[in-house]
């Protein structure tokens, strides 16, 4: 892998300087979270979802780089006021990069991070109600998929890491 | 892309102050430093320094004269002990790859710190495929190598040992001595290699007084320009060239000697050793007004690394405990203060530094970690401004992180 001077467009630096809906959210139903301290790379959602299935608020706490937390902020903007099944199918991690004017390749798992986040937020929220919806697979998506596989890989890490230090 | 690089360097424009701090990974080149390189691109010893004609008599005139310079700083006996090679990645892989090949009838077993530099681990990672086995020293939580371990380690089979002097990342100095020591009496014949590139310049080094059989140095780390370093290799020890071309003056390493880049880093040496406790007090002065300062309007911080004298006089290596380093470097950078961070995130590797995780600091505190090194022209105003604008930078990134992300 290269080492490139991480060529962030002037909007992540501007949603790095001036994140969005940033913060707790005291009255929020649910909350999700995504990503390792071991990688540091991590994201909490916390979301108010209204009885019309609306996301009415959505708030975000970023651990990580400028890239996590670009990415984090501008899904708030997309997903606000959205319902959830829109949420769930229309925010991608592609259009989160895009709305971010593109990112590193080096920095695309930080868009799949905050769209797995938010995926995880939406099963919890049906968990929760005791109703899982029919458009709703059982199956991981790519997204979720990817966030599992990053944290499966900062808990071997931290394993290796100790089982060298112990060495 | 290059687009984007434009647009973040126009987020810049306004900067008043900039105070550079990233002195582990490039420097300023000190204004004598050019004055005395320029004029060997055109004016003289600009010829190739093996072939017969004035340019190139000139050339060798000033290679030999540079070599018998950094022999003396080095306290090598002779000038052929010193090898220039391009830069300190380029020294590490001729000593460890070299000295491993050249004695590999004696053993196969080499032996590391934990934290030795990237581009010592990973030479030993490759070796590896030439049937070298290489054990990795444990360090305390200060960084220093465990001499107990060392002993354990060390056998009729080990063909090499490599301690860095001064460890890059947290500014610890080795016990190399007593290294060297534990090594040579239990295997007399194994070679002991130091990287002593955040020594040189900053705190006393001498390969005699040390007795080390092999030593590396670096230009730019004393504020001298990239692109070269040496390679200190006692008389009488076999090292292996490990690349293959038209061998000039240097007889370990070929192709056409960079006559100005020397000239530069001799210069640089000068101006080092000229008045060296005094460079080393000034650096230490503005390091610990750094360190007390970030300490005194920060909470949740940590040092990383050894303290008092057995810290390189440079060094101020921190945690910033609920905040991640790359972030913190944007941010910082945003405000005209140029530093680096161990974060996985800004080494663009998923590990956060090796060294941090091998002095027991958990992921985040690595993740949060900057590094930054005072040099002979920084000045108490630039460390005033830093404490100015840090202690917010730190915060605001604290205040993005809230809750998460602390393990």
């Amino acid at each position: 892998m290269s080492r490139i001077p991480l060529p962030y467009t002037q909007k992540v630096l501007d949603l790095f300087r001036n994140p969005k809906n940033l913060g707790k959210l005291e009255d929020a139903n649910v909350i999700a979270v995504a990503g390792n301290p071991a990688c540091g790379d991590m994201i909490t959602f916390y979301m108010k979802i209204n009885d019309q299935e609306v996301i009415e608020k959505i708030t975000f706490e970023s651990y990580g780089c400028a890239a996590n937390i670009a990415t984090a902020s501008i899904v708030t903007e997309m997903i606000k006021g959205l319902n959830v099944k829109s949420a769930w199918k229309d925010v991608t991690w592609k259009k989160v990069t895009e709305e971010v004017g593109g990112l590193p390749n080096v920095k695309f798992h930080c868009g799949i991070l905050a769209v797995g986040a938010v995926k995880r937020a939406i099963r919890k929220y049906y968990k929760k109600k005791g109703s899982v919806p029919s458009w709703l697979p059982n199956e991981f998506t790519f997204e979720e998929k990817q966030a599992l596989e990053e944290e499966e890989l900062a808990k071997k890490l931290s394993k290796k890491l100790k089982a060298v230090d112990e060495k | 892309m290059v687009e984007n690089v434009r647009d973040l360097l126009k987020a810049h424009e306004g900067i008043k102050r900039e105070v550079f701090l990233d002195n582990e990974n490039s420097t300023k080149v000190a204004k004598e430093v050019v004055d005395a390189m320029l004029p060997y691109y055109s004016q003289r010893g600009y010829g190739n320094p093996t072939l017969t004609h004035k340019p190139g008599w000139e050339a060798f005139e000033t290679i030999m004269g540079a070599s018998q310079k950094i022999s003396k700083f080095l306290g090598a006996k002779i000038l052929e002990e010193v090898t220039f090679t391009p830069g300190s990645t380029e020294a590490n892989n001729l000593a460890l790859m070299g000295a491993a090949f050249a004695n590999k009838h004696k053993g196969k077993k080499i032996v590391i710190s934990a934290i030795e530099p990237i581009n010592v681990l990973h030479v030993t990672e490759l070796l590896r495929k030439f049937g070298f086995t290489t054990t990795k020293i444990p360090v305390d939580p200060e960084g220093f190598i465990d001499l107990e371990k060392l002993k354990e380690a060390v056998d009729k089979e080990t063909v090499l040992a490599s301690i860095a002097t001064v460890n890059n990342e947290i500014g610890t100095v080795q016990p190399v001595k007593e290294a060297l020591d534990i090594v040579k009496d239990k295997n007399p014949e194994a070679l002991f290699h130091t990287d002593a590139s955040d020594a040189y310049g900053r705190i006393p080094f001498n390969v005699q007084h040390f007795r080390v059989d092999l030593a590396t140095v670096s230009s730019y780390k004393i504020l001298g320009p990239r692109g070269v370093g040496a390679l200190y290799v006692k008389e009488g020890v076999n090292v292996a060239k490990i690349l293959e071309g038209q061998i000039g003056t240097q007889k370990l390493w070929p192709g056409v000697e960079n006559t100005p880049l020397i000239v530069g880093f001799t210069k640089a040496s000068e101006l080092a050793f000229q008045d060296f406790a005094a460079t080393a007090t000034h650096m230490r002065k503005l390091r610990d007004k750094l360190v007390d300062g970030i300490f005194t309007k920060l909470q949740d911080v940590k040092l990383n690394g050894a303290t008092g004298d057995k810290r390189a006089p440079d060094n101020a290596n921190i945690s910033f405990l609920r905040c991640e380093g790359e972030a913190l470097t944007i941010e910082l950078s945003l405000a005209g203060v140029y530093v680096s961070s161990g974060s996985a995130c800004s080494r663009r590797l998923l590990q956060p530094s090796h060294v941090l995780v091998a002095i027991g600091r958990k992921f985040s505190e690595a993740h949060g970690s900057i590094l930054m090194k005072t040099t002979l022209y920084h000045t108490e105003e630039d460390i005033t401004h830093v404490l100015e604008v840090l202690p917010n930078a730190v915060n605001r990134i604290r205040g993005i992180v809230g809750s998460t992300g602390v393990d």
